[in-house]
C-alpha cells in the first residue's frame, strides 16, 4: 500500500498541491483523476520521488521516502515499474534490449536468463516476434505494452501509469486498461493510473481520488462516481452534452 | 551535474560497455569528416606557405616545417576541435535533449539508475579518450596532404619537405597538443551535456540547447586555448 498524508508542493509561490491525503490499495487500480492543471501529474512525480514535497510524507508499506537517504531511496525506486505518457522507451534500444535493461542494470540474471524473462514479460502483454524492432518501428499501442512490460520485468510492487491512453484510439485503450488491471491482480502490486479519460474510470476505477484545484477533492470508486452530487465531480464525468442528456435520461 | 556523474557506477560491466559504444559514437564516427578537413587543410597550409616564401635566402625546406609547426601545434588540436564542438557537441546536447523532453532521463531516474553517471561520465570519458587519437591521425592526415600537393604540385621536393617535417622537432609540441586536446574534449562532452541533460520544454528548445552547447564549446576551447599556450609555451 502507498499512503500520502498532507502533501503539499508549490513552485515559484504557487501552491499546486494543498494538503492532499489517501491511500493507494494493494491489490487494485487506484485511480487519480481531474481536469488537466489539477495537479495530478505533480502529486505522481512527488510519490515516485522525482519531486520533493513541501511537506507530507509519502509512505511506501510504512516506509519513508521523505526522510530517506538517496541510496535507501534507490531501494523503493528498484519495486516500481512506471508506464509514461509517451511510454518512454529508449530509442536506441529494440524492444528486447528495453525491457532486458533493468535486468541487466539490477539483476545478477546470465544473458540468456535475461532473454527469458524479456520474453515471458512481452508475450504477457501479447507482445510477438518483435524483439529486434526499435520502438519507433512499432505503433502507439504495442510501445505502451512494450512500457509495461519493461515496467514489470523486475517484478515490482508498485506500478504507476501516467495517462496510459493518450494517444490511443477507444479499443485500443480499452486493452491497455485491461491490461494494467489484470497485471495488477496478478502481481498483487499496488497500482496508481493518472487518468482523465472516463472510459478508464468507468472500466477499472476501484479506488478514485478526483484532484481539484491540487486538492483531495472526492474519494470513491467507479460506482459512486456516476451518482455522485458533487457539483465539481459531475462536471468533470458529465463535461459532455450527450453525458449530460444520459445523465438526465438516467435520472 | 559533474558531481552526479562523477559517481560510482550502478553496475561497471555496463557502464564499460556504455563508454565503448561512445568511443564509437562521438569519435570513430567523426573520422571522415576530420579526415577529408584534415588533408586539404594540409595541402592549403604547404601552399600558402610555400607562395609566401619568395626569397632565395630562406631554405625550401622551411614549407615543411612551417606546415608541422601550424598543424601539429594550433590546426589539428585547436580547429579540429572547435569543427567537433559543432559535431559531436550539438549529437550529444541532441540525443539527451531528446531524452529529457521524451521523458526517457525521467524513466532511468525511477528505475533507480544514476542517469547522469549512466548517460554523461561515458560521453566525457569516452571522448577524452579517443580524441586525442582523433588529433594525431587529424596531424599524420594534414602532414600528409601537404607532402601529396608539394609533390603534385612541384612547389617542394619530397626531400625538402621531410627534411622540413623534421627540423627542430621538440616532441613537447605533441605532448602539448594532446594536454590541450583532452582539456577540449572534456570541455565539448561536458558543456554539451549540460545543456542536452537540462532542458526543458519541446523539440525548439532541444534545437536552442545544441545551438548554446556549441556556441559556449567553442568559446570556452578558445579561452582554454590561449590560456594553456601562455601557461605551457611561454617560460
Amino acid at each position: 500500500m502507498i499512503e500520502i498524508r498532507n502533501i503539499y508542493k508549490s513552485f515559484n509561490e504557487v501552491s499546486i498541491l494543498k494538503d492532499v491525503s489517501f491511500k493507494f490499495d494493494t491489490g487494485k487500480t487506484n485511480l487519480v483523476i481531474g481536469q488537466s492543471g489539477s495537479g495530478k501529474s505533480v502529486l505522481t512525480k512527488c510519490i515516485v520521488g522525482l519531486h520533493d514535497v513541501d511537506d507530507g510524507q509519502v509512505l511506501y508499506d510504512g516506509r519513508d521516502m521523505q526522510s530517506m537517504s538517496n541510496r535507501k531511496r534507490k531501494t523503493i525506486f528498484k519495486e516500481i515499474g512506471m508506464l509514461f505518457q509517451g511510454s518512454a522507451l529508449f530509442d536506441s534500444m529494440t524492444v528486447e534490449e528495453n525491457v532486458i535493461f533493468p535486468l541487466s542494470m539490477f539483476s545478477n540474471m546470465t544473458k540468456d536468463e535475461m532473454r527469458d524473462r524479456a520474453n515471458f514479460c512481452l508475450k504477457r502483454v501479447e507482445i510477438f516476434d518483435k524483439n529486434n524492432l526499435y520502438p519507433s518501428e512499432t505503433s502507439g499501442g504495442m510501445q505502451k505494452r512494450i512500457a509495461i512490460a519493461r515496467a514489470i520485468a523486475l517484478n515490482p510492487r508498485y506500478l504507476f501509469c501516467d495517462e496510459p491512453n493518450s494517444g490511443l484510439d477507444p479499443k485500443t485503450a480499452i486493452v491497455i486498461d485491461n491490461l494494467i488491471q489484470d497485471i495488477t491482480k496478478e502481481y498483487n502490486m499496488t497500482t496508481v493510473v493518472i487518468t482523465h479519460d472516463m472510459n478508464s474510470v468507468l472500466e477499472i476505477g476501484e479506488n478514485i481520488m478526483f484532484l481539484y484545484e491540487g486538492e483531495n477533492y472526492w474519494q470513491g470508486d467507479r460506482k459512486s462516481i456516476v451518482s455522485t452530487d458533487s457539483k465539481e465531480v459531475n462536471d468533470f464525468v458529465y463535461a459532455s452534452k450527450f453525458m449530460q442528456d444520459f445523465k438526465k435520461r438516467m435520472v | 551535474m559533474l558531481g552526479g556523474a562523477f559517481s560510482r557506477p550502478d553496475k561497471l560491466k555496463v557502464f564499460w560497455k556504455r563508454c565503448v559504444d561512445e568511443v564509437m559514437n562521438l569519435g570513430v564516427n567523426s573520422m571522415g569528416i576530420v579526415f577529408i578537413i584534415s588533408i586539404f587543410m594540409g595541402m592549403v597550409i604547404t601552399i600558402q606557405t610555400a607562395s609566401n616564401i619568395d626569397s632565395e635566402l630562406i631554405p625550401k625546406y622551411t614549407v615543411g616545417f612551417t606546415a608541422r609547426q601550424t598543424i601539429v601545434l594550433e590546426f589539428s588540436p585547436t580547429i579540429i576541435s572547435l569543427i567537433l564542438a559543432g559535431i559531436v557537441g550539438s549529437r550529444i546536447s541532441s540525443e539527451l535533449g531528446s531524452m529529457r523532453v521524451t521523458e526517457q532521463i525521467d524513466a532511468l531516474e525511477i528505475m533507480g539508475v544514476n542517469s547522469k553517471n549512466y548517460l554523461v561520465l561515458p560521453k566525457i570519458l569516452g571522448f577524452m579518450f579517443i580524441l586525442p587519437f582523433i588529433i594525431i591521425y587529424s596531424m599524420v592526415l594534414g602532414l600528409f596532404g601537404g607532402w601529396v600537393v608539394g609533390m603534385a604540385s612541384g612547389i617542394i621536393s619530397s626531400a625538402d619537405y621531410i627534411y622540413g617535417l623534421q627540423y627542430w622537432f621538440e616532441p613537447f609540441s605533441i605532448f602539448y597538443a594532446l594536454i590541450k586536446t583532452v582539456l577540449f574534449a572534456f570541455i565539448i562532452a561536458s558543456v554539451s551535456s549540460y545543456y542536452g541533460y537540462y532542458v526543458k520544454g519541446g523539440s525548439l528548445e532541444v534545437g536552442k540547447a545544441s545551438t548554446k552547447a556549441v556556441i559556449w564549446s567553442s568559446i570556452a576551447i578558445l579561452f582554454v586555448n590561449y590560456l594553456v599556450t601562455q601557461l605551457l609555451l611561454i617560460d
